[in-house]
């Protein structure tokens, strides 16, 4: 870190930051923290530390008063944690590797967008765009995620508690959203191979974006993303939705749109 | 690219913070635009006096104190007038028609910014931070207000581009966007006899509310019709006496954020410019809907 950066080395009791890997907690022992109070030190002094950490560090990081402040832990590529302990602003976990971040509030636009690996978990509301063009990975969302959620997804896995907004899986290419409420207008228009499940209403689907039959493939990976995000819903409760494949190649009826 | 910032006040109590608490949005705003800026404030005593009708002006030919002579000199009774940078603004206890009569009269070539008893308009080109000092926002009071942070698209940086567009009487309207086909509808308006101040396609937008609100119609029904004659990107916040209203275009990629508590409402391009409100952790907190009018009356 060095000049870099201004954060201090606190020991906190593992229960304070929710830590799964539960040992350390069982014994009762601590480990260290890395706090970095966003009211005086820079989002750029963050991330600079972050990115220069060695390889296979696994450092806990708590990153105070984030105040919506763009680009908080973007461009990770360690498995670290980082736990954010308020909203945050644009692209947050943009770009991640390997790296879990929890975001202890609301994201903004693009959270985990263009995501490689790693968990991002937001425990509350995303903006637009989470998760665009994310190759994998898996992305959490507590509660509602807004337009264009897993745009142009490449590989991620989404997980929303709450709706997705309109247009969402606009262009999807690779991965699975999984929508625990209800989605927006259009849903999946011009997919490719992503596969969609949706336990609630969908306002409309966009073009090429069909219902589908749940095959017990399908249930199991349904389930087995459910329970990566510590959900208990019921997974025979959603529909699949996916790509019809007619925009797949050029159909000499549709030569006079041209 | 452009911010957008707006407080309504619910709780009486914080009125006296209107100003500071929207220039600590405003400045957030920036970052979203440093070309111009601007702000409209419902409810200040002392930019709109009671019992007096106020008018602001820019691109005025003559000081602000000159241009208060005039006035005075033009029989609407006692003028006070305030100094803000690019923006003069006079009061009197006279009909807001009539003021304004005698301000085109009095400051030939001079651009109305607003016109009514309770809205002044203060804007100009420049860094909103400084804009703000010139504006003494920190110190101003009232109900509401809207603030807009401009970097331009659609029509040069001057005075008269710069936003909130106040075109009837305590209207206001900020945007972040472009109309794609306001050109067109300026022509319609032009045919029909209505004026415009600036090449700017948010006045097209602020002229087409005003007149169907002329016509009758709410602020709702105004901005549906907005939805449905308009293409093009916008968020926009729009304002009168008694309203504070939110719509988003049909595709919705320009950012909105509207944050309600019992104390106030706000909406803001970006959830960091409500970071410093007062119980803004226990707000209700959403992104408004495309083609979704939200509106609140006081």
């Amino acid at each position: 870190m060095g000049a870099l950066s201004t954060p201090v080395i606190e020991d906190a009791p593992t229960s304070t930051i929710n830590d799964d890997d539960a040992g350390a907690a069982a014994a009762g022992s601590t480990v260290d923290v890395v706090v970095h109070d966003l009211r005086t030190a820079t989002v750029r002094e963050l991330n600079a530390a972050l990115h220069a950490l060695p390889e296979g560090d696994s450092s806990r990081w708590r990153v105070l008063n984030p105040d919506g402040t763009h680009s908080i832990a973007a461009g990770l590529d360690r498995p670290v944690t980082v736990e954010i302990e308020g909203p945050a602003g644009y692209y947050c976990a943009g770009m991640n590797q390997h790296a879990t971040v929890e975001i202890h509030g609301s994201a903004g636009v693009g959270v985990a967008e263009n995501m490689m690996s790693g968990r991002v978990h937001v425990h509350g509301d995303a903006s637009q765009s989470a998760g665009a063009t994310a190759h994998g990975g898996l992305l959490v969302i507590d509660g509602n995620a807004s337009a264009r959620c897993g745009i142009s997804m490449k590989g991620v896995d989404i997980v929303v508690g709450g709706n997705v907004g309109h247009m969402s899986a606009f262009m999807a290419q690779a991965g699975r959203l999984v929508v625990c409420g209800d989605a927006g207008d259009a849903l999946g228009d011009s997919i490719y191979e992503a596969r969609l499940y949706v336990k609630g209403r969908v306002a409309s689907l966009g073009a090429d974006c069909v219902a589908k039959e749940m095959r017990p493939e399908h249930l199991a990976e349904l389930t087995e993303l459910l329970r990566a995000a510590g959900r208990d819903d019921d997974p025979a409760a959603f529909t699949r939705y996916g790509s019809a494949r007619t925009l797949y190649n050029f159909h000499v009826d549709n030569a006079s749109a041209y | 690219m452009c911010g957008i910032a707006g407080l309504h006040v619910r709780d009486s109590a914080l009125q006296a913070q209107l100003g500071s608490l929207l220039q600590s949005m405003l400045c957030k705003a920036a970052e979203r635009g440093t070309d111009a800026a601007g702000v409209g404030i419902y409810g200040d005593t002392s930019l709109t006096p009671a019992g007096t009708s106020t008018v602001c002006v820019i691109e005025s030919p003559v000081s602000a104190a000159e241009g208060a002579a005039r006035l005075d000199a033009a029989g609407v009774g006692p003028v006070t007038f305030r100094d803000a940078g690019q923006t003069s603004v006079f009061s009197a206890p006279a009909p807001t028609a009539q003021l304004e009569a005698a301000v085109r009269a009095a400051l030939p070539g001079a651009v109305l910014t607003s016109r009514g008893s309770s809205l002044a308009v203060l804007k100009g080109t420049g860094h909103p931070d400084a804009l703000a000092s010139t504006f003494r926002l920190a110190d101003a009071t009232g109900y509401q207000g809207v603030a807009h942070t401009r970097m331009a698209t659609e029509s040069a940086v001057t005075s008269t581009g710069s936003h909130p567009y106040s075109v009837g009487p305590d209207q206001c309207m900020v945007h972040n966007g472009s109309f794609a086909n306001h050109a067109t509808i300026r022509r319609e308006l032009q045919a029909e006899g209505i004026v415009f101040d600036s090449e700017n396609d948010t006045e097209v937008g602020a002229r087409f509310v005003a007149k169907h609100l002329a016509e009758g119609a709410d602020v709702e029904k105004a901005l549906r019709l907005l939805c449905e004659r308009f293409d093009g990107f916008y968020t926009l916040l729009v304002a009168t006496e008694n309203s504070f209203a939110v719509v988003r275009d049909a595709i919705a990629c320009k950012p909105a954020i509207i944050a309600e508590t019992d104390a106030w409402v706000a909406m803001a391009s970006e959830y960091r410019y409500l970071a410093g409100l007062p119980g803004v952790e226990s707000a209700r907190i959403f992104e408004p809907e495309p083609e979704v009018v939200y509106a609140w009356e006081r």
